[in-house]
């Protein structure tokens, strides 16, 4: 990419996992001038995270094991070809241009910064969506680490976070993660899962549409059992302890209706905990178009799409978590159908449109099946952390409700500072909008980031606007 | 039946509705947002006398400053962050510094003190500014507060004297008797029976004026800030380039950046703001913060190396003349406003709100509103 006329595309993806890899594939196969932007030093996202190229003497080889639907992965790489990649760029915000977009690009590699335009006619986003976490006491010490994290140290470092490790939480993407550990030689002390082991029967529908997906997970259950990992479901890890990091947990049991069960406290030592509690879809760049969003099954905050995922702003397609979590499968099918439509073919094939509307059944049922027990606020002190950046308690939010009488997010941003690290409310934004009881759709103050990635001030005063092409 | 009816829970409402509390007055304050949501959040809370010529706007500041520091010491301890920590005017030019130092002469005639700062002294004010600036003037009158913890307290200290505030509530009209008087406000879902109503609906003041019955001129002025990483106190006072002193008179329509940069207890450094003339468009101008971050780093080098956390917009309140609209409107008896304070609302407020009280209780104002009257717009007088 030397002049600048060639930064004028047809098709722009930002994010190269499962979504953004197909779709990228797809509008350059079906004929459009393509680009693909990612903050990774490799393409795979969260599913297929890859280290860079000899970074810690890691090579993807050795990690391949950890991975799944590589074949897939490998496709999809090989279909970038005639498309422009820009790994270590993040995109810190998307604007509106006369006859497109502009993309405003951080570029990070080689270790500096410097700031980019590129220019597209028509956008797809697809940035997926990061670990949706929940304070507990303890929470706060090294060694608690979310699920994602844990697998992204693996899968893009090829560390195991440490020698004991307890997987806790809800939902399937739990085994692949304790198998992973597992696998590359953690001892993985169980897998704490929050719901119950009926839940799936009343799902039944969905999940025989989609017996591959169901194979996926009975392989890992079946390593799980290889490697001797008890599941314990109905059982939720209630506090961490430790004095400079986690030493032990106490585990509870849940009835029927997801509350404590009193007198069922276990006390575990453990060196590692790993937390999930499904995801959060990432949507500052969707939301700083004015792409209009919906309240998904799991209660997360998404994007609003089309049968051909397009966002309701034109020339705007959004796919993969950014527009309902849904496993890598859905996001590679969302991906493909973004990329094909973006480019301007004039249909999309049936068999794409089935297989997306199974998936999304699916995901709808695993939703159902893993919903995030309730009553875990009332497991918080008042001198537990909620924003661990600029260490804001459950009391001092508490306090703002009853001296200031202010509820709403913005207020808990202005008042207390909650959400306004570093993270910018990535790890607190959940846990703050259900404590001040506000609805997803009302949280939207906490997934709004007018400035996506943080840049240097410097470098944003040296950047400068490129000339149309 | 409260006594007045406050629309809007901005820093202007909140003053009204604490002043007039005070007063003993029953005070019902009807916001459609949230609590301090509006262009309160948006801004910083510079409270500034340095940057306005001698006049009208001047004598209010000057009042409002003395009642900051009264509520900072009845609320207290530290209640919304109030910090007297001076205002640093710098020039980037020769003919800036001429300009800057006579127009800091002006000041000194009504009361502002001001205190000449050589280019060789500037570094011991501000050690972290740029080595090659010509001089400048030292504020020391000029602080800063938090706006939204401020306009908070002013509202709960207005609650616990009997006042109610009611979020979510959208005021749609008002209910007026035989001559002509308002009787009461309707919002969306009701009506609250009243003798007395203050527009003090900021950026909307325009719009609510006009569902009351009387349209009165205010409109949007965008503005952008950048909030850094926090930092050590690396910025002192709040430091700005005098070129600011002209921007906030200027007629120009189109974007004008000048820049202030001020430390806040939060570590965060604030640089702002912009000023344009574009509506409500509310999408976020990428050449606009590369303005304000040159500018920024041009005062301050080291800012080069500090990154940009986020960007807050907002649209301050303005009227034709620059000056804000306190008092009663001639054409309905009963209503009073109390916006359009376009880049001053934070500072101006608590002698807006004094004012508004004097004026419900028909007491003797404290300082001359005359400037402020409704009836200075001719679409005012004109019905
Ligand atoms: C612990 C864990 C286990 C999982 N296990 C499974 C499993 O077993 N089976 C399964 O199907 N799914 C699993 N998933 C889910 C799977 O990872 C996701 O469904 C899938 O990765 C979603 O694809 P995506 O393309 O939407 O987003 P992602 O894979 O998250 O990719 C988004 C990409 O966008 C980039 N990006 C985002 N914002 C920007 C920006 N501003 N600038 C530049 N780049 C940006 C990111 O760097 C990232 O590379 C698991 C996820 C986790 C966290
Ligand atoms: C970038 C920027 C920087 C600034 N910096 C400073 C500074 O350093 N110092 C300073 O003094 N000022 C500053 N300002 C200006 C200052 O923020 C405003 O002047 C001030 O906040 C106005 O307060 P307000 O109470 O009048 O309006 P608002 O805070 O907007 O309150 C008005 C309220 O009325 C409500 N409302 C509107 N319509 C209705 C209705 N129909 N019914 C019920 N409620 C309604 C709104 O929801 C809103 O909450 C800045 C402004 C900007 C944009």
């Amino acid at each position: 990419m030397t002049s600048k006329s060639e930064r004028m595309f047809d098709v722009l993806v930002v994010g190269a996992g499962p979504a953004g890899l197909a779709a990228a594939t797809s509008a350059t196969r079906a004929g459009a001038r393509t680009a693909i932007v990612d903050a990774g030093v490799a393409p795979g996202g969260q599913y297929w995270r890859h280290p860079a190229p000899s970074e810690d003497g890691v090579s993807a080889a050795e990690v391949a094991h950890l991975h799944h639907g590589l074949a897939t992965y490998h496709r999809l790489v090989a279909g970038l070809r005639a498309v422009a990649q820009f790994s270590e760029h993040h995109v810190w915000t998307v604007t509106r241009d006369t006859d497109g977009f502009v993309v405003h690009v951080i570029d990070r590699t080689g270790g500096g910064e410097r700031a980019v335009e590129l220019r597209s006619r028509r956008l797809i986003l697809a940035p997926g969506a990061y670990d949706r976490q929940i304070p507990f006491p303890g929470w706060d010490l090294p060694g608690v680490m979310t699920a994602g994290g844990v697998q992204a140290l693996l899968k893009g470092h090829g560390v195991v976070a440490g020698p004991r490790v307890l997987v806790a939480g809800t939902g399937p993407f739990l085994l692949p993660v304790a198998a992973g550990l597992s696998e590359s030689g953690a001892n993985v002390l169980g897998v704490h899962e929050a719901a119950s082991p009926l839940a799936w029967l009343s799902e039944l529908g969905a999940v025989i549409r989609n017996v591959n997906k169901l194979g996926e997970g009975a392989s890992y259950a079946r390593m799980l059992a290889r490697h001797r990992i008890p599941v314990h479901t109905r059982s939720v890890v209630v506090s961490a302890h430790g004095t400079d990091a986690v030493e032990r947990v106490t585990t509870m049991r849940l009835d029927r209706k997801g509350r404590v069960v009193s007198g069922s406290e276990r006390t575990i030592a453990v060196d590692v905990l790993a937390v999930g509690w499904g995801f959060t879809p990432q949507l500052e760049l969707p939301l700083a178009l004015g792409c209009a969003t919906r309240v998904d099954v799991d209660g997360s905050l998404v994007c609003e799409v089309d049968d051909e995922q397009r966002s309701s702003v034109e020339g705007v397609f959004v796919a993969g978590e950014a527009c309902g979590v849904g496993g890598a499968a859905l996001a590679t099918v969302e991906g493909e159908i973004a990329g094909t439509v973006a480019a301007g073919a004039s249909s999309v094939a049936p068999r794409l449109r089935r297989s997306r509307a199974a998936l999304r059944r699916f995901a709808q049922a695993m939703h159902r099946s893993h919903p995030v027990p309730a009553g875990w606020v009332d497991r918080l002190s008042d001198n537990t952390t909620v924003c661990r950046c600029e260490e804001v308690s459950f009391g001092a939010l508490r306090s703002m409700q009853q001296d200031l009488d202010a509820h709403d997010g913005r207020s808990a941003k202005m008042l207390t500072r909650a959400g306004m690290g570093y993270c910018q409310a990535r790890t607190c934004g959940y846990a703050v909008g259900c404590i001040l009881g506000q609805e997803a759709s009302r949280t939207s103050g906490f997934a709004e980031r007018p400035v996506s990635s943080p840049l240097t001030l410097g470098a944003l005063a040296a950047s400068s606007p490129t000339e149309r092409a | 039946m409260p006594d007045v009816v406050i629309v809007g829970a901005g820093i202007v409402g909140a003053a009204c509705a604490y002043y007039a509390a005070r007063e003993g007055l029953s005070v019902a304050v009807l916001e459609r947002g949230t609590v301090a949501g509006g262009t309160t959040s948006r801004g910083e809370g510079n409270i500034l006398v340095s940057d306005k010529e001698p006049g009208p706007e001047l004598n209010l500041a000057l009042a409002s400053r003395t009642r900051w520091l009264e509520l900072a010491a009845e609320f207290g301890p530290d209640p919304f962050e109030l910090e007297e920590k001076g205002g640093l005017v710098v020039a980037t030019s020769d003919p800036g510094v001429a300009a800057l130092t006579r127009f800091a002469e002006g000041q000194r005639a009504t009361g502002v003190e001001t205190v000449a700062v050589r280019a060789d002294q500037l570094h011991d004010h501000e050690p972290n500014l740029a080595p090659d600036l010509p001089g400048g003037v030292l504020y020391p009158q000029d602080m800063q507060v938090q706006p939204v913890l401020a306009a908070v307290s002013l509202l709960a200290a207005a609650r616990s004297l009997g006042a109610t505030v009611v979020r979510g509530e959208e005021v749609v009209a008002a209910e007026r008797g035989p001559d002509g008087r308002v009787t009461a406000v309707r919002t969306r879902t009701g009506s609250y029976p009243t003798n007395a109503v203050v527009n003090a609906a900021g950026t909307w003041g325009g719009q609510v004026g006009e569902r009351l019955g009387a349209p009165i001129p205010i409109l949007p002025r965008r503005g952008f800030i950048l909030v850094t990483e926090p930092l050590p106190r690396v910025v002192r006072h709040k430091v700005y380039s005098a070129d600011y002193v002209e921007n906030v008179a200027s007629d120009v329509a189109g974007l004008e950046t000048s820049t202030v940069v001020e430390g806040t207890q939060g570590g965060t450094v604030l640089i702002g703001a912009s000023r344009e003339r574009v509506g409500f468009d509310d999408t976020m101008s990428v050449e606009v913060l590369r303005r304000l971050a040159s500018l920024a780093v041009r005062l301050f080098p080291f800012l080069a190396d500090v990154r940009l956390m986020r960007t807050y917009r907002g649209f301050r309140p303005y009227c034709p003349d620059h000056l804000p609209v306190i008092g009663p409107d001639p054409r309905i008896p009963g209503l009073f406003h109390a916006c359009g304070h376009e880049g001053a609302g934070i500072g101006l407020a608590p002698a807006t709100g004094k004012l508004i009280s004097q004026m419900l209780t028909n007491d003797q104002p404290d300082i001359d509103p005359s400037a402020f009257a409704p009836s200075r717009f001719a679409q005012v007088t004109a019905e």
